[in-house]
């Protein structure tokens, strides 16, 4: 009796693992081909990147051949789309040069003392209510910060500045520093806020204020996070377009003086964009050439930036 | 302690302390810059624009009279490149999220994807509007038109969508998916019936915030071609095409050429007449007010979400 | 049963007192009605089991519990020879905190050089002159048995010393200012039993210069250390003594539950 209860009992359990196998192989189908769904979403980006890299090189290269890269690197006018063209780069980078420059020098001075003043200084409420005010600056659209530079700001800096041109980069770097302004506080004052209370303590403990306790403890503990801060709002300055495109004119000029119109890297490739542009020309082609050097530009913002943030997460 | 030498720490201690005075004074009054600057902005735009805005010039075209000049064509574009934007943009990047966060393995090829993405995040907008004109303007043969905007403001705001997915799952707790599983569900159901259900504020505040900021992109549409002056609407499926007089197909408007509304402010402020101008402020009003709503929106969200997850 | 304090007979001079001292959390009262005092050159610790208070009294003393809202003291800290009440609203706690440091649980050394570390509390007390700075810095560091192993490197970030030396290095902060009382906050219990000798010899020496009131929650510690021992328990003092007294002849059970083992 014994014998025969077990061997049914085999032969039962056998089946019953069969069809276990058979269910698990069934679901273990489908959970697969949802991964494999979800992988080809995530891949997308990597694609986007292969993309831009594609575009840039495969129009570059036919630019190149053309104008020499030594004529490109050096060359101090950038009139591409005259009979007597000439490709100079340094013309375009010296425009977001000087531009990135006056924003930089607004937004990094600001947007640290109000993280600091956020982190250090404020209340739990005052904080709450004014950071999402701060984070609203940096929702408006860039054409409109563009309409506000050329059409308020410069008219207000014109009866500072007698002889101001009405197309300026100081007025466009001016407006696109406040509009860098939230970035690099709120960063800040993330990294600022990641510092733990027990190094503050240590200061406090020895009769410190907060500004001293800031600046003696908080901001060195937390400077690979506000470096990269920093550089995403250098990386920031060096992207903009439209509020140069609108506000700066568009005169290619090898110039660092903010009182005068110019074109950068960015508005250049805008203001080729709104012409009629044959696909294949030589104007075509400049516009890659011009994109690919400002994707360099942020590639080596963008690393170091990332690099800092790693060194930062490490600390703590 | 004697009196002359606590005096004389007295004494640093209130240089301190006024240093610390007007520090919190410098921070506060740089704060309220930029907020007077964008409360200045919006009262700027309203004062100048606010008498053109009537029902007229949200319903009327471009002209080249100013005062007739109005954005329907250019609202309904934004609205039909933003449906195309978030189509792309909300299926791959909470597709990709999950991914990243729930199933992938610790390889190089994970770290590639997180670093691509990253990098992405600080590519200037303009970068996009070139690989747009050449790859899928002329390349794919997508023409200038609502598709190719939609599919590059759609790869523009991805990584913001993945990154706001991404923490949203990330704040799900590990004790709430072991419980799932103990109950017997794959992790294909984990995700759907549960994670997806409790990050969904999260998600929708990144989405929120990547449709703000594609609203108002403009170097990228103007990349691709979008023409300042349309006084047509997109065909409409079904409707009749009057000079060949076929109905258009369902997905014909999205080879119609187009325009948005940061582009028709464009156009109206490179404009020298000051009429044209009031025309821009009423317009970028009507954008800013949108813009801010949504960031606004997705702020409170936020809030509310910090406030009321309990695990 | 309230609480049972045992002055000694001859007591020495009194640096500190709490009278009467509470403090509140908000609602939730975290001292009731403590009385001790604090003598002048000696070690008086605080143990109790977790959540009695301790480290709460401790950090009265130097008005840390500031920095956090929701706090409010009722009762007095008082501080010899001025007999001032250092709790009170309109005495400065900057003010305190110059006179009374503080050695914290998990060393905090600043992201600084060594000498920076330890110069910090003298450049805030407005000190600029270097030879000034130097021989307190070095003062400072011998004081605290850290000079042979730091003064090679002195301008080395602090971070990069092993946990028993930033510890030390910590204490030659707060030894730096000549202060009146050190307040330790459990220092040893990040620290390897060896390196936990070395701060508790070093406790030893630091009471001839300074007062020292030590939190911690090692039993034989406050036994090898201290001159004083208060017990806590549930915010209030339970008893007080000399440290012979309460770890060989307890006058309250709770006391002796708690030295035995029995409880906590």
């Amino acid at each position: 009796m014994a014998v025969a209860t077990t061997d049914a009992l085999a032969s039962n359990a056998n089946a019953k693992l069969a069809e276990f196998a058979a269910n698990k192989k069934a679901r273990q189908r489908r959970e697969k081909a949802i991964e494999a769904v979800l992988f080809l979403a995530a891949s997308v980006s990597v694609l986007t990147t292969l993309g831009i890299v594609y575009i840039l090189v495969r129009e570059s290269i036919t630019f190149f051949a053309n104008v020499p890269l030594s004529d490109f690197l050096f060359d101090d006018q950038w009139t591409p789309l005259f009979d007597d063209a000439h490709y100079g780069i340094m013309v375009l980078l010296s425009g977001t040069i000087t531009s990135s420059f006056v924003a930089l020098c607004i937004a990094i001075p600001m947007g640290t003392v109000i993280a600091i003043y956020l982190s250090e200084f404020a209340g739990h409420k005052t904080r709450e209510t004014l950071k999402p005010m701060l984070e609203l600056l940096s929702g408006v659209p860039t054409i409109i910060y563009g309409f506000f530079a050329l059409l308020v700001v410069t008219p207000l800096l014109q009866k500072v500045i007698p002889g101001l041109p009405g197309f300026n980069i100081l007025s466009a770097g001016i407006v696109m520093g406040i509009m860098i302004i939230p970035y690099v506080a709120s960063l800040s004052e993330d990294a600022m806020r990641a510092v733990p209370m027990s190094l503050r303590e240590g200061s406090y403990a020895m009769g410190g204020t907060r500004f001293q306790t800031a600046k003696n403890v908080v901001f060195p503990a937390a400077f690979s996070g506000i470096a990269s801060a920093y550089i995403l709002g250098i990386s920031r300055a060096v992207g903009e377009t439209m509020i140069l495109a609108v506000a700066a004119g568009m005169q290619p000029t090898l110039s660092f003086n903010p009182m005068e119109p110019a074109a950068t890297i960015t508005s250049f490739i805008v203001q080729v964009a709104m012409g009629d542009l044959p696909h294949g020309s030589i104007g075509y082609q400049t516009i890659f050439a011009a994109g690919a050097a400002l994707m360099l530009l942020t590639l080596v913002f963008n690393m170091l930036g990332f690099y800092l943030r790693k060194k930062y997460r490490e600390a703590y | 302690m004697d009196s002359a030498k606590t005096a004389a720490l007295r004494g640093i201690i209130a240089k301190a302390r006024r240093y610390d005075m007007f520090v919190s004074a410098l921070g506060l009054l740089f704060l309220s810059f930029g907020i007077f600057v964008l409360a200045a902005l919006f009262i700027d735009m309203a004062i100048t624009g606010f008498g053109r805005i009537n029902a007229d010039f949200f319903t009327n075209f471009p002209s080249r009279r100013p005062a007739e000049a109005g954005i329907l064509s250019s609202w309904v574009g934004s609205l039909l490149v933003m449906f195309v934007t978030a189509s792309v943009a909300v299926p791959l990047g909470i597709a990709g999220a999950i991914y990243l966060e729930e199933y992938a393995r610790k390889n190089t090829f994970t770290a590639i994807i997180e670093i691509n993405i990253t990098n992405l995040a600080g590519v200037p907008s303009i970068i996009y509007g070139l690989l747009a004109l050449g790859l899928f303007v002329y390349t794919f043969k997508l023409g200038q038109s609502i598709l190719t905007a939609g599919l590059t403001l759609g790869l523009l705001i991805l990584p913001i969508v993945i990154t706001a997915t991404r923490e949203a799952l990330r704040a799900i707790p590990q004790h709430i998916r072991e419980a799932a599983y103990a109950c017997g569900a794959s992790q294909w159901q984990v995700v759907s019936d549960h994670l997806l259900k409790y990050s969904t504020p999260g998600i929708l505040t990144g989405v929120i915030i990547g449709m703000s900021r594609a609203i108002g992109e403009t170097a990228p549409i103007i990349t691709i071609g979008a023409l300042t002056f349309i006084a047509f609407l997109p065909p409409a499926p079904g409707q009749l095409n009057i000079e060949t007089g076929q109905p258009a197909g369902l997905f014909d408007w999205l080879f119609s050429p187009f325009t948005v509304m940061p582009i028709q402010i464009f156009n109206w402020t490179s404009r020298p007449d000051p009429r044209f101008h009031e025309n821009a402020a009423a317009a970028s009003f009507v954008l800013v007010f949108m813009t801010l709503s949504m960031n606004a929106l997705a702020i409170w969200l936020r809030y509310r979400l910090r406030k009321n997850i309990k695990w | 049963m309230p609480s049972i304090i045992t002055l000694p007979q001859n007591p020495p001079p009194m640096k500190a007192e709490a009278k009467n001292l509470s403090f509140f959390y908000g609602d939730f009262k975290a001292l009731k009605g403590v009385n001790m005092p604090v003598y002048e050159n000696k070690v008086t610790a605080l143990i109790g089991p977790s959540g009695c208070g301790k480290s709460t009294l401790l950090r009265c003393f130097n008005r840390m519990h500031d920095l956090y809202p929701g706090h409010r003291y009722d009762g007095a800290i008082n501080l010899m020879p001025d007999g001032v009440d250092i709790l009170h609203k309109d005495v400065d706690p900057i003010e305190v905190r110059m006179r009374i440091s503080m050695v914290f649980q998990k060393p905090n050394p600043f992201p600084k050089s060594i000498f920076e570390n330890v110069a910090y509390g003298l450049k805030v007390r407005g000190e600029k002159n270097r030879s000034v700075l130097d021989d307190k810095v070095e003062a400072a560091l011998k004081g605290a048995a850290l000079w042979n192993e730091a003064k090679d490197r002195l301008n080395e970030l602090a971070v990069n010393l092993s946990g028993g030396q930033q510890q030390r290095l910590c204490i030659a902060r707060a030894l730096a200012t000549e202060p009146e009382i050190i307040l330790f906050d459990e220092p040893t219990s990040a620290l390897d039993p060896i390196a936990t000798g070395s701060i508790e010899e070093l406790i030893g020496e630091i009471k001839h210069k300074v007062s020292v009131l030590i939190v911690t929650h090692n039993m034989q510690q406050a036994a090898r250390v201290s001159d004083y021992t208060a017990y806590m328990y549930l915010g209030e003092m339970m008893e007080y003594g000399e440290t012979n007294d309460i770890f060989m002849k307890p006058k309250r059970k709770e006391t002796e539950d708690y030295i035995t083992g029995r409880f906590g």
